[in-house]
């Protein structure tokens, strides 16, 4: 009997209504249709034949785009710690270190997230969007590598539950979630979000306990060059932003290698699973306002630097580009992506509070976003009225 | 003046089943159906009881608002069952066929020297009648109205549809008489949409409108939209020209309701053209002709986007024009759809080498009635436009009929699109939402609303 047969005859009917497990079918049906492909065909009437592309394959797109930056990232994690403490165990054990840093946050992120959306799946006896897929990885690749992971649990269900699931979940929410438990974590624990002692492991990769025999090199600093611009110590001829494009520069976990996020963008680009107009106007909407603050001022970084430094070619990558949270008109989509472009290096340069402004100007963008596409069907609503009265 | 439509967006989905042109032999039917659910939003009243004879050409039922527009038998024999469902609504209306063809006597009416009066008399008393779509709502058209414009579309682009030239051939001297009649009925004009090779007889009052683009250009809707959009009060009527034809055909004085069909489709030997009656029982019209294989076949009355999976207990739509066998794929198996390569998968989506490659469009496909995902939200943006070839906001559209906003739905352009044009959104939809489903139950909602 075939595998897919066996699971039909067999081990469906004790997930269906009256089974044995029917409070679990949300759970089944999402490992179900993740080993094959649904076997529902189209109703009686209506579209009879369909695209084969579905929800789980777009949101994989996504994963993989992420993978590049993810890898570069831990490998970072483990080459800032050896330039902390002066020391060189090559670039293997340098990704080791990172990867042990890095996956209990995946973990923590994907259970705690996954475990609120399968319950509320189950009690609504919906299908599990895959929404969270993405989203659980996007959350650990953001936060500082000191994060405690109790904080990114607390700071995951609280997005998922008051930014998605009491919206109706994936599809519904207004705020883009990994953003969302980026902010809370940013407002709630502003001490372990930025600073110098942050965004550097020195001490064991599991739990940054300190390594006996080992000490900070003298003139070590954690901190980031946008920690610099802010506290206005910023001298743009002092730091490299070749280094900062590859990254290995303090940072959140994932954010800091510009040209492995820009790997990611041509696969989001080339499947068309991002929009091209909104990733393309947050970077012009970027490099415009770097370049006439940069005009006017002699210790701001360089449009360069800028499109380099901290989340923003992240932000205008996997972030503005939810297309749930993000504009959903094609006009929209630029006016959103210069909006957050523009105010993402705003708030970063004029907000000391805020070394960074990404994060703050996509939420702001998502807030926006919907404003943006009623102007833009507005005129197709004013040009249907014109016809009228003509 | 040239009146041009080119169109970019939209997609022609290139179906393995690709009808040759050449005719096959249907066998003459023992019994048609008459189905009410053909029109949208038609009430029957039956005039004839369960035994009693019909010619062809007499009146079986009326629709309810409007008793003038009758539907008429197309053959001659006794009228067998009147097959009813819940609230004994009237699923069929099943007449044996005697064979004999005798045929009402029909008033022969020239279009181009009678008055408006007399053409929509014989019209209507001929039964041809229903082939007129009204818009917005594409319901039934209210004989009593005068529409701004009618549009007909001489070019079907529907996967595995006839060509318009193959269904005219010989048959161009009805076409003319039913263009004429239509420029009688319209206070504007008769705009025909077609391809620019098709010849449109040169008529007083019909213009021919050349289209050019994929799929949905064929669809009236779409013509219309970007040619003389219908505005909030206007009253458009539409037609298919095959249905012209069969117009033109009973003013000439000829009680002949058949029609020409692709029988396409993946699962059917040699697809092909033929000649058949409507209301056949689409058993009779596939009889031999489909492949003898071991999984489920889905037989659709009408094409895979627009039609409706009756099996072959159903019979030919009144305004069918193809009848498509592809197979059900309820045991189908796809491993790790999520993650293969996808060079065997139709897609028109980058997410899959087919999509990437271009083989959506230069490889023939065989595709199951499998919907291939679960349900969602809708979550990606843009992809509905890239199908939709009006000036409208299709997402916007719909999810205010989802809200039934009608404010909304009427600023939005609801009275400038049917069902049919959705179709493509339909087909693409990472979410795989009913949108035809959403669009139709929204207007028969909006029309019971403003009536």
């Amino acid at each position: 009997m075939k595998l897919n047969d066996y699971i039909n005859e067999k081990i469906d009917p004790l997930f269906q209504k009256g089974g044995k497990y029917e409070k679990l079918w949300s759970v089944y049906d999402s490992f179900h249709t993740f080993l094959f492909v649904p076997r529902h065909t189209a109703a009686r009437k209506g579209v009879q034949v369909h695209d084969s592309v579905d929800s789980k394959r777009v949101i994989m797109m996504v994963i993989l785009a992420l993978v590049p930056a993810a890898l570069v990232g831990m490998w970072n994690v483990g080459y800032q710690h050896d330039l902390a403490l002066g020391i060189n165990d090559g670039w293997f054990m340098q990704f080791l270190y990172g990867l042990v840093a890095f996956l209990p946050k995946v973990v923590v992120s994907y259970v705690v997230g996954l475990g609120i959306e399968m319950t509320v799946a189950c009690i609504k006896r919906e299908e599990v969007a895959e929404g969270f897929l993405a989203t659980g990885l996007l959350i650990p690749m953001i936060v500082p590598v000191n994060t405690p992971l109790w904080m990114i649990a607390v700071a995951t269900a609280f997005s998922v539950i008051f930014a998605k699931e009491i919206f109706g979940g994936t599809g519904m929410n207004i705020f883009n979630p990994a953003l969302i438990t980026r902010a809370f974590l940013f407002f709630a624990y502003p001490k372990a979000m930025s600073g110098d002692e942050v965004f550097v492991r020195t001490g064991s990769a599991l739990c940054n306990s300190p390594i006996e025999g080992t000490a900070v090199v003298d003139g070590f600093s954690g901190a980031t060059p946008l920690a610099a611009v802010a506290d206005g110590s910023f001298d743009p001829a002092t730091y490299s932003t070749i280094d900062a494009f590859l990254g290995c520069i303090p940072g959140s976990i994932a954010e800091t290698s510009t040209l492995a996020i820009l790997l990611g963008a041509c696969l989001l680009l080339l499947t068309r699973v991002a929009s091209w107009r909104i990733m393309l106007s947050v970077f012009v909407g970027g490099a415009a306002m770097s370049a006439i603050i940069a005009a006017f001022s002699d210790n701001a970084p360089t449009v360069c630097q800028q499109l380099c430094f901290g989340g923003f070619a992240f932000a205008a990558v996997f972030m503005a580009t939810d297309p749930v949270t993000g504009c959903r008109t094609n006009t929209g989509k630029f006016i959103y992506g210069l909006f957050i472009g523009v105010m993402a290096i705003l708030i970063r340069m004029f907000n000391t509070g805020y070394p960074e402004g990404a994060m703050m100007a996509v939420l702001l963008g998502n807030a926006c976003a919907p404003l943006i596409d009623y102007c833009v069907v507005k005129s197709n609503i004013s040009k249907r009225a014109k016809r009228v009265n003509a | 003046m040239a009146n041009v439509i080119k169109l970019k967006k939209g997609l022609n989905i290139n179906l393995e089943g690709t009808p040759e042109e050449k005719f096959v032999n249907v066998k003459e039917a023992k019994k048609v159906t008459l189905v009410p659910d053909d029109f949208v939003m038609c009430t029957p009243k039956i005039v004839l009881k369960a035994g009693d004879a019909v010619k062809a050409g007499d009146e079986v039922f009326h629709d309810k608002q409007y008793p003038e527009i009758k539907f008429v038998s197309p053959v001659s024999g006794i009228l067998e069952d009147v097959v009813r469902g819940d609230r004994r609504k009237v699923l069929g209306i099943v007449i044996a066929n005697d064979g004999k063809g005798t045929s009402a006597q029909l008033s022969v009416v020239d279009p181009k020297t009678a008055s408006v009066e007399e053409v929509k008399q014989a019209m209507l008393d001929g039964g041809v009648w229903p082939f007129l779509t009204q818009r917005p709502y594409g319901v039934l058209a209210n004989p009593s109205l005068q529409p701004r414009d009618i549009f007909v579309t001489a070019l079907n682009t529907a996967p595995l549809a006839p060509s318009f030239d193959m269904i005219v051939k010989g048959q161009e001297k009805d076409f003319e008489t039913g263009l004429a009649a239509l420029a009688k009925l319209s206070k504007g004009k008769v705009y025909v949409g077609a391809a620019a090779n098709t010849t449109i007889p040169t008529l007083n009052g019909v213009e021919k409108v050349t289209v050019e683009g994929p799929h949905p250009a064929g669809n009236v809707g779409v013509q219309i939209n970007n040619f003389k959009p219908i505005n909030k009060g206007e009253i458009v009527w539409t037609a298919n020209a095959q249905d012209v034809i069969i117009i033109g055909r009973i003013l000439n004085g000829k009680c002949d309701f058949s029609r020409i069909i692709t029988i396409a489709g993946s699962e059917i030997v040699a697809p092909a053209y033929a000649k058949v009656q409507a209301g056949t029982p689409l058993a009779d019209i596939l009889d031999g002709k489909v492949k003898h294989v071991e999984y489920k076949q889905r037989v659709i009355n009408g094409d895979v986007l627009t039609g409706v999976a009756t099996g072959l207990t159903g019979s030919l739509n009144f305004k069918g024009q193809t009848v498509t066998v592809i197979p059900e794929g309820d045991t189908t198996d796809e491993i790790f759809g999520w993650i293969t390569p996808g060079l065997n998968r139709y897609s028109t989506s980058n997410t899959g080498l087919a999509g990437l490659f271009g083989l959506f469009k230069s490889k023939k496909w065989k595709l199951d009635a499998r919907l291939k995902g679960g349900p969602r939200a809708l979550i990606v943006s843009g992809e509905w436009e890239r199908v939709f070839p009006m000036d409208i906001y299709p997402e916007h559209l719909y999810k205010a009929v989802l809200a039934y906003d009608i404010d909304k739905m009427e600023q939005l352009g609801i009275y400038e699109v049917l069902p049919e044009d959705f179709a493509l959104c339909e087909f693409v939809d990472v979410s795989k939402n009913p949108v035809q489903q959403v669009i139709a139950d929204g207007l028969v909602k909006l029309r019971k609303e403003m009536e």
